[in-house]
């Protein structure tokens, strides 16, 4: 079979696929952002010498990574109307979906970054004067955070390639536009080979990127 | 740890188990209160209720919505009444209606019994039977050609379960095939994954005709199982019933039923200016007289 | 008002089938797609993580590039692949049902994460065992069956164990290239019963089971060959 790639025009890739990546590329970045901040807390929390709050994080990330995440999308899409009394569009939902959803993993990551903080260090800071929040956001937290910084980085790529399952409520990301194009110009397999390619790139890219902080975090150290 | 597990798990269900309550039994009144009244639509429900090129909702049953709107505006006696206007899915048009998210949703909701439990269902308003594209050259004229054959469907969709129950009933001996939407199932139909894609006859026009090889694909087959489409709103609301019942009555009696039909069946409609050429069903010419909300089973 | 109202499960669809029955068939296909596929992803991963840990350069970079080219596209888009364009460009794939695509897309996805667990897993053994073991006159292949990968086996049981988790989890992209798992019975059960909230909490428990599943068979795995205060030995 012979492949014809000649519906690639300006306007398309204007039109269909960038729209589509830029819905993807905002929907990793903040709920990375948001993912990490609510990441973080739960770590804390899981390690907290409250037992409510350690097991409230717990089951929390438990059953976040238990069930898949086209369920978790599911779930949200059809619950928050139910809890708030209106739709928030796909995007909205999106972007929360995949910040409750990424923080479980966030928060396991940041708890080994935590734990790879030595004791010590927290004790010195108590002696100081200082009290938990301070030690944490002072002494704890900027070294947990350095550690952990290129696996912080992978759950990312990952993440960007969870964002392609939000087909399941509809909203138009990356994946979306080349199934646009699939459908509007009859061309199935040019589209898919072409949503192939752009994602290797992108996630190959990055992990690349990746490796170089990681060098650079070891090398600091 | 793992007890820990277990507990957790039983934790997380009893939260869902708790009764999920916040339902408003009169529109009207609601209507009066808030000053607001909000319009269901759906994005992509050719030609009764979609977005245009503008981004605005627009379609046969849209305009029918916004009759019934001004009813409400006139009903409450506040002119500065706010029509709001929100987007809803197959998966979520009848939670949002009963936590009184959306008032009224004029969409391609089918009224069967099952659904007429948890929202109301006005006069029916179109008439639709399952019914199979295919590619024109394939030879498939009936649902008996169809042995041996992959069919496909979308899933969550009642087509889906119409047909697989046929299949079982009537012993056809297709093989039933679920896609993950509309789209993807004319795909199959075109690469020729799939003999044929059973929908809805009326969604199957609109996906026929803005194909880029709508010549080479036909519409075949008797109805199957006939269903009405009907407007849905809030059950147990028996003042906001008649409202919309009596709007759909008038635009009937006045012949606007008539003309918006042929508007929006047999004209040329946006966004790419394709004419659908779908005739009134007898069905729905029957019913034109009848004013019935009876559902399907 | 809202209540729970579960009585759907009881009612016929088909036949003798009822929801509840139509329920367990499609968990039976989720764990069977997640079985098959994790047998692929395993053989292949391993197999690719020990190539990448060898001392040819040829090895590695077959294993490097097998394992890169399936991490870095989303699993979605390699189900798509599957699915659509390569029975178009090898037509001999078109011969094989949805089932047979999906299990190989899941588990060629799922052996690339494998391969990086496998070569971490040997990476992180010290290199005096190989270099002792080559000392004693092993060959290449004698060492890494008896001294590197009896350890490295041990290693990885715990990553393996998520990635186990992960493959039931993904198996769920499987219904869009028309498969009957359970993802696709919440999707079609929801509109056919008009019950979203109790269809998805049914499915959504039966993931956190088989998820539980996984994990009591793990912890069994790895008690069963756990080497007394060695690696991988409980704290």
């Amino acid at each position: 079979m012979s492949l014809d790639f000649s519906f690639l025009t300006l306007k398309v890739i204007n039109n269909i696929i960038l729209t589509g990546l830029i819905f993807s590329i905002k929907l990793t970045l903040i709920s990375m952002v948001l993912g990490i901040i609510l990441g973080t807390l739960l770590a804390m929390m899981r390690l907290s010498k409250y037992k409510f709050l350690s097991s409230f994080a717990l089951a929390y990330v438990t059953i976040i990574r238990s069930i898949p995440l086209v369920m978790v999308i599911l779930w949200v899409f059809l619950l928050i109307p139910l809890f708030i009394g209106r739709s928030l569009g796909t995007e909205y939902s999106a972007i929360i979906t995949f910040t409750l959803f990424e923080a479980a993993f966030y928060a396991e990551i940041m708890r080994a970054g935590i734990q790879s903080v030595k004791r010590d260090q927290a004790n010195a800071g108590y002696a100081l004067g200082m009290n938990y929040f301070q030690c944490m956001g002072y002494i704890v937290l900027p070294q947990a955070f350095r550690n952990m910084l290129p696996v912080l980085l992978t759950q990312t790529i990952v993440l960007f390639q969870d964002t392609s399952l939000v087909y399941a409520i509809g909203a138009f990301d990356l994946l979306k536009g080349f199934s646009i194009i699939s459908k509007n110009f009859n061309r199935p397999v040019e589209a898919y080979i072409l949503a192939t390619i752009v994602y290797f790139i992108i996630c190959f890219g990055l992990s690349y990127l990746v490796k170089r902080i990681q060098n650079r975090v070891r090398i600091v150290r | 740890m793992k007890n820990k597990f277990v507990h957790n798990a039983l934790v997380f269900f009893a939260i869902f188990t708790m009764t999920i309550t916040g339902a408003m039994a009169n529109t009207l009144e609601k209507a009066k209160t808030t000053g607001k009244f909000t319009l269901a639509y759906r994005e992509s429900s050719i030609p009764f209720s979609y977005l245009g090129e503008d981004g605005k909702p627009l379609g046969f049953g849209w305009e029918m919505c916004k009759l019934i709107a001004e009813e409400v505006k006139k009903e409450t006696g506040r002119k500065d009444l706010v029509v709001e206007s929100q987007a809803v899915t197959s998966q979520n048009r009848i939670p949002l209606i009963q936590n009184g998210t959306v008032d009224v949703e004029c969409g391609s909701t089918t009224n069967n019994s099952e659904r007429g439990k948890q929202v109301t269902f006005a006069i029916n308003y179109f008439y639709t039977g399952t019914r199979f594209l295919v590619k024109a050259d394939s030879g498939i004229k009936s649902i008996n050609d169809l042995k041996g054959k992959k069919v496909v469907s979308t899933t969550g969709t009642t087509n889906y379960q119409i047909l697989r129950n046929l299949n079982d009933e009537k012993k056809y001996g297709f093989e039933l095939l679920g896609a993950k939407d509309h789209a993807d199932a004319l795909l199959m139909v075109e690469s020729g994954m799939a003999n044929a894609f059973g929908m809805d006859d009326i969604l199957l026009y609109g996906l026929k005709a803005s194909s880029k090889e709508s010549a080479k694909l036909a519409v075949v087959g008797e109805s199957i199982q006939v269903e009405p489409y009907a407007i849905m709103f809030r059950k147990d609301d028996p003042k906001f019933q008649a409202l919309v019942n009596k709007v759909i009555t008038n635009s009937i009696k006045s012949g606007e039923f008539e003309k918006a039909y042929k508007k929006w069946f047999q004209t040329n409609i946006p966004p790419k200016n394709v004419n659908l050429n779908a005739p009134m069903s007898k069905e729905l010419k029957d019913n034109l007289k009848a004013l019935s909300d009876k559902p399907a089973l | 008002m809202f209540t729970l109202d579960w009585s759907f499960l009881s009612k016929k669809v088909v036949g003798t089938q009822t929801y509840f029955s139509w329920l367990m068939t499609a968990w039976e296909t989720t764990l069977t797609i997640s079985l098959f596929a994790f047998v692929i992803a395993f053989t292949l991963g391993f197999l690719m993580g020990v190539l990448r840990t060898t001392q040819n350069k040829y090895l590695v970079l077959i294993g490097n590039i097998w394992t890169e080219i399936f991490r870095n596209i989303p699993v979605l888009v390699q189900i798509f692949l599957w699915y659509f364009v390569i029975p178009k460009i090898f037509p001999i794939f078109s011969k094989l049902p949805a089932f047979a695509l999906a299990v190989i897309a899941l588990g060629l996805f799922t052996s690339s994460r494998i391969s990086e667990q496998v070569r971490a897993g040997i990476q992180s053994i010290p290199t005096d065992q190989r270099y002792a073991s080559l000392a004693l006159g092993l060959t290449t292949y004698q060492s890494y069956r008896f001294v590197l990968l009896p350890v490295a086996f041990r290693l990885v049981l715990p990553p393996l164990t998520s990635e186990a988790m992960n493959v039931i989890k993904n198996s769920s992209v499987a219904f869009a290239v028309s498969i009957a798992e359970l993802t696709m019975y919440a999707i079609q059960v929801q509109e056919e019963t008009a019950r979203g909230i109790e269809v998805y909490l049914v499915v959504t428990a039966l993931y956190f089971i088989s998820a539980l599943i996984v994990n009591l068979i793990s912890i069994v795995v790895e008690k069963s060959i756990q080497i007394p205060h060695f690696i991988g030995g409980k704290k």
